[in-house]
Formats: C-alpha cells, structure tokens, sequence
C-alpha cells in the first residue's frame, strides 16, 4: 500500500497532478471520514425519508380531515422551499431556540450539532416528495382491489399494509430511485452547516493544497461511483420484487 | 518539415504578440475601472456598510491604486476558498483580501514585495471557558473558516476539532450558539471583534502563533502590473499611509505596519 501512496508523491512531483488525499496520511484520513460520513448521512436519510414517505401518504388517506392538512402543510412548507434554507434555518433559527446541555468541555452546547440537523433536515425534505411518490402509487392500485380486501374483511391498517402498500411499491420505485438519487446528492449541501462530508473535506484538501481541479473531478468521480451503487442495488430490488403480469 | 518548423514559429510568435498586447494595465484602462477583489465580511479591513459598499483598510488601499491609474474602481467580495481562483479566472484584476503570503500561493498567483501587511493566529474564546495555552483546544470543536491555512495546523498539532464555515458571519454565529469552544482566526480581526461590547465576555486568551506577512496579488504573468504594486507598496509604507489606516479604522498600529514606515521612510 505504501507504494501506491508513494507513486502518487512521484506522480505530483513529476507532472504536478497532485493528489494528497492519496499520499498525505493527514489528508487521506480526512477523505476517508468524509467519504463514511456522507454515506452514513445518505443512509440515514434514505430510511428516515421512506419511512416519513410511507407513514405520511397512509395519513394522507385518513378520514381526519385535521390529519389529512396536516400533511399537506408538511408538504407544501418542505416541498417549496430551498433544502439550503432549511439547513440554514433548522441549525441557526431553532438550533439556537432549543435548550442547550452541559458539554464535555465545560461549556453549553445546542442539543443537536450539525450532523444531526443535516439528517433531521433532509430527511423531512425527501419525505416530503416521498409521501408523494407513495400518494402516486396508493392511488394506481385498484379501487376493486381494496374493495375485495374489505369484502374479505381486513382492517383498513391491514389492507394498506398487506395489500394496498405492497402493490404501490412496485408501481412507485422508479419514481422513488429518482428521489433517492437526489437525496445522496444534496446531502452535499450539509457541508454548508460543516458536517464534515466528501465536498467539505474536499475543499478543506483544496483549500490547503491549491489543486481545484484534480479535487473537483475526484469529487465528481466519487459521486458517480456512490451513486451508481446506490442505482444499481435499487434496480437489482425492483427486479427483485417484480410480480409477473403486474405493472 | 521546414513547412511544419515555419508553422510552429508563427503560432508561437502571434502568442506571444497576443499576450504581449493583453497587458492587464492596458485592459483596465481602456474598460475604465479597476476591479478588486476584497473580503467584505472582514472588519474592519473589509466590510460592508449600512448601505451595502464595501469600506475597510484594503478597500481604502485599493482606490489609492485607481487614484493612481485615473480609472474608476469596482469592488467585489471575495471569501477565503475562492480568491485566488477569481484571480486566476480573470474575474478581478487585482486582490487584496486578507491573504497570507504562502510558497505554495506563489506558485498560483503573482504576489508583489514587499509584503503590505502582518497577522498571526489566534482564538476568540468565552471568557468562562479560561484557555491558558494552545493545548486546551485539544479534542474541542473549534470554529473556522473554510479556507484558512490555519486550520490544519490547528487540528493537527493542536488536536483540535476544526468545524470551517464559509463566512464569517456563520461562524461568530456558531461560537455564539455554542456549536464550538472558540473561533480560530486573524489575531487582527479577533482584536476588533472582542472589543465590540456585543462581545464582552469574549477574549483572546492565547499567545498569538504564526506571525506571517500578509500579500495581495495579481494574475501570474502580469509583471508590469507587479511591479507597478511594488512601488506602491513602498510607497504606502514610506509616507506612513498603513498606519494612518490603522488608525481611522481603531486599529492599535501594528509593530509590522511601524517597522516597515521606520524601514522605507
């Protein structure tokens, strides 16, 4: 492994390609961190957001009409506005709002640090296309379908769980892979509030090193890369739960 | 192969002709305004007023070089992350924002002597915290500003927890939420703001560390315009122009800024 760090030095000092994520442990272990943390981060959201997506469009069908707005206020406030400002807003505005707790280092510090809101704050921001990818697939599984299942007798919780949910996933994954997709991509944005995530150490490498350029396109590289696994195992599932002669 | 040696003389020769006739003086009187590039979140050497225009030490420094070139002036904000590649794109002609004068900086842009100006590092800190030494940062979440080459030195040799923003703004703002235990910046501008009666019960507890010359660039290659800033540099430090800067923005004179206007005058 030595060798391979060393042949990038020899690669920076022979063409001025210069990579120290790479050679320099210091910078290497950085990239490491950001890469763990931006995927930890894309993990974290991808559930949370499918779970709010799921719980949110069953509230949606609900026969509250108090629930029903409720939702569609979610909705709305977390559809029309920039996931930047939510960022922003949840770690200044109520990050700042909220009870502080005695720290480890003697001080007071907010309940919830930036990591914690980057994952509050796009998880709520995909939930809220979520619930309507889910709302989309609800409604194209067949009223007779549901009727059926009440004639037989099922709880409403039963039919959306066992009967309505399961069909509307097959119908909605195209439109959720795209949402997924670009979940991993804004988590990005964190970096604004300095979770330390791949663009935030990338620019801290470039910001030490002067080499833009070969960071910006390891960073595109990287993003394709994590996207693609992401792509490919959501298509490998679609596969995976595809009914024969449904959809 | 004549042919082909021909062919290479004349694209060479109508480069250098193309890049002659580019000299950046020429450009910029002929659009009639300079543009530089300041920090516009940096008080009090660059910061914005109430109405918005950007005033300080740097932007006072930067109309002295319009004055002199009889053209008007432009400013636009730059932030640490981004300056010398604003520099490199040609979006300002000239940038005085604050830098530090670093060998691997020269390499990217072209940095005039002497240096303007000097600053260290240091930390602004809530007095209850009680820093004595560098060391206490260990392990602590300490503010920054994405960007500075202080940073790493901070968080390697001193272990502390580096959490950079992009401004200023965002970053007093976090030591004020207690995101993090002190913020890391220019001694300079940590003097100004712990004075601020806002920030009365915050301090600058440590000893100051890499004392290092501030530079202001122009693009690589732009020799005249380099050598056009050396001169007025000089010229700064002779008639004592810094420390009269100093002093209309309540800066306590630096000993830099002194020993320079002792070296030249």
């Amino acid at each position: 492994m030595e060798m391979v760090y060393e042949w990038f030095r020899t690669l920076y000092q022979e063409t001025g390609i210069n990579l120290p994520f790479l050679y320099d442990e210091y910078d290497r272990n950085r990239m490491i961190d950001g890469l763990f943390t931006t995927i930890k981060l894309s993990l974290v959201c991808l559930f949370f957001s499918i779970i709010i997506g799921v719980i949110g469009a069953w509230l949606q069908g609900s026969s509250f009409k108090w629930t029903r707005r409720f939702v569609s206020v979610y909705i709305q406030l977390f559809r029309n506005t920039p996931p930047l400002v939510q960022l922003y807003f949840f770690y200044f505005a109520i990050g700042t709002l909220l009870p502080r707790v005695e720290n480890d280092w003697g001080g007071q510090s907010p309940i919830f640090g930036s990591f914690a809101w980057a994952a509050i704050s796009l998880s709520f921001f995909a939930g809220a296309f979520n619930v309507e990818i889910f709302r989309s697939g609800i409604e194209a599984v067949p009223k007779s379908t549901v009727e059926a299942a009440e004639a037989l007798g099922f709880s409403k919780l039963q039919i959306y769980r066992d009967i309505t949910l399961p069909l509307a996933f097959r119908v909605v994954l195209p439109a959720l892979n795209n949402n997924l997709v670009n979940l991993v991509k804004t988590t990005t944005l964190a970096y604004a509030i300095a979770v330390p995530e791949m663009l935030y150490e990338a620019n801290q490498i470039w910001s030490d090193n002067v080499n833009v350029t070969e960071m910006m396109v390891f960073l595109l590289l990287a993003y394709f890369v994590l996207v693609g696994i992401l792509v490919s195992g959501m298509n490998r599932w679609e596969r995976a739960m595809k009914i024969p002669g449904y959809g | 192969m004549k042919i082909k040696t021909l062919a290479a003389t004349l694209v060479v020769s109508a480069l250098s002709i193309s890049a002659a006739t580019a000299d950046i003086l020429d450009t910029i009187k002929e659009r009639g305004t300079l543009i530089v590039g300041t920090k516009a979140d940096y008080k009090p050497y660059g910061f914005l007023d109430t109405s918005g225009a950007v005033i300080g030490i740097e932007p006072d420094l930067a109309k002295d070089v319009a004055d002199k070139l009889g053209v008007d002036i432009e400013f636009v904000p730059v932030v640490s992350s981004n300056r010398m590649q604003f520099l490199e794109q040609g979006k300002i002609d000239l940038m005085i924002a604050t830098m530090t004068d670093k060998p691997d900086r020269r390499e990217v842009v072209l940095i005039p002597d002497p240096n303007y100006y000097s600053s260290g590092t240091n930390v602004l800190a809530p007095k209850s915290l009680g820093l004595k030494e560098w060391e206490d940062l260990r392990g602590k979440p300490v503010c920054g500003i994405q960007g500075a080459f202080y940073n790493k030195a901070t968080s390697q040799t001193y272990g502390a927890e580096i959490v950079a923003f992009k401004g200023t703004a965002e970053a007093y703002s976090a030591l004020k939420g207690g995101n993090c235990a002190a913020f890391v910046y220019d001694d300079s501008a940590i003097v100004a703001k712990a004075a601020e009666p806002e920030w009365a019960d915050y301090e600058m507890p440590l000893q100051t560390i890499d004392d290092a010359p501030w530079g202001l660039a122009v693009a690589l290659g732009e020799e005249n315009f380099a050598q056009m800033m050396s001169d007025m540099i000089i010229e700064w430090h002779k008639t004592g122009r810094i420390l009269e800067l100093e002093t209309k923005w309540g800066v306590t004179n630096t000993p830099f800024a002194k020993a320079m206007h002792d070296k030249y005058k």
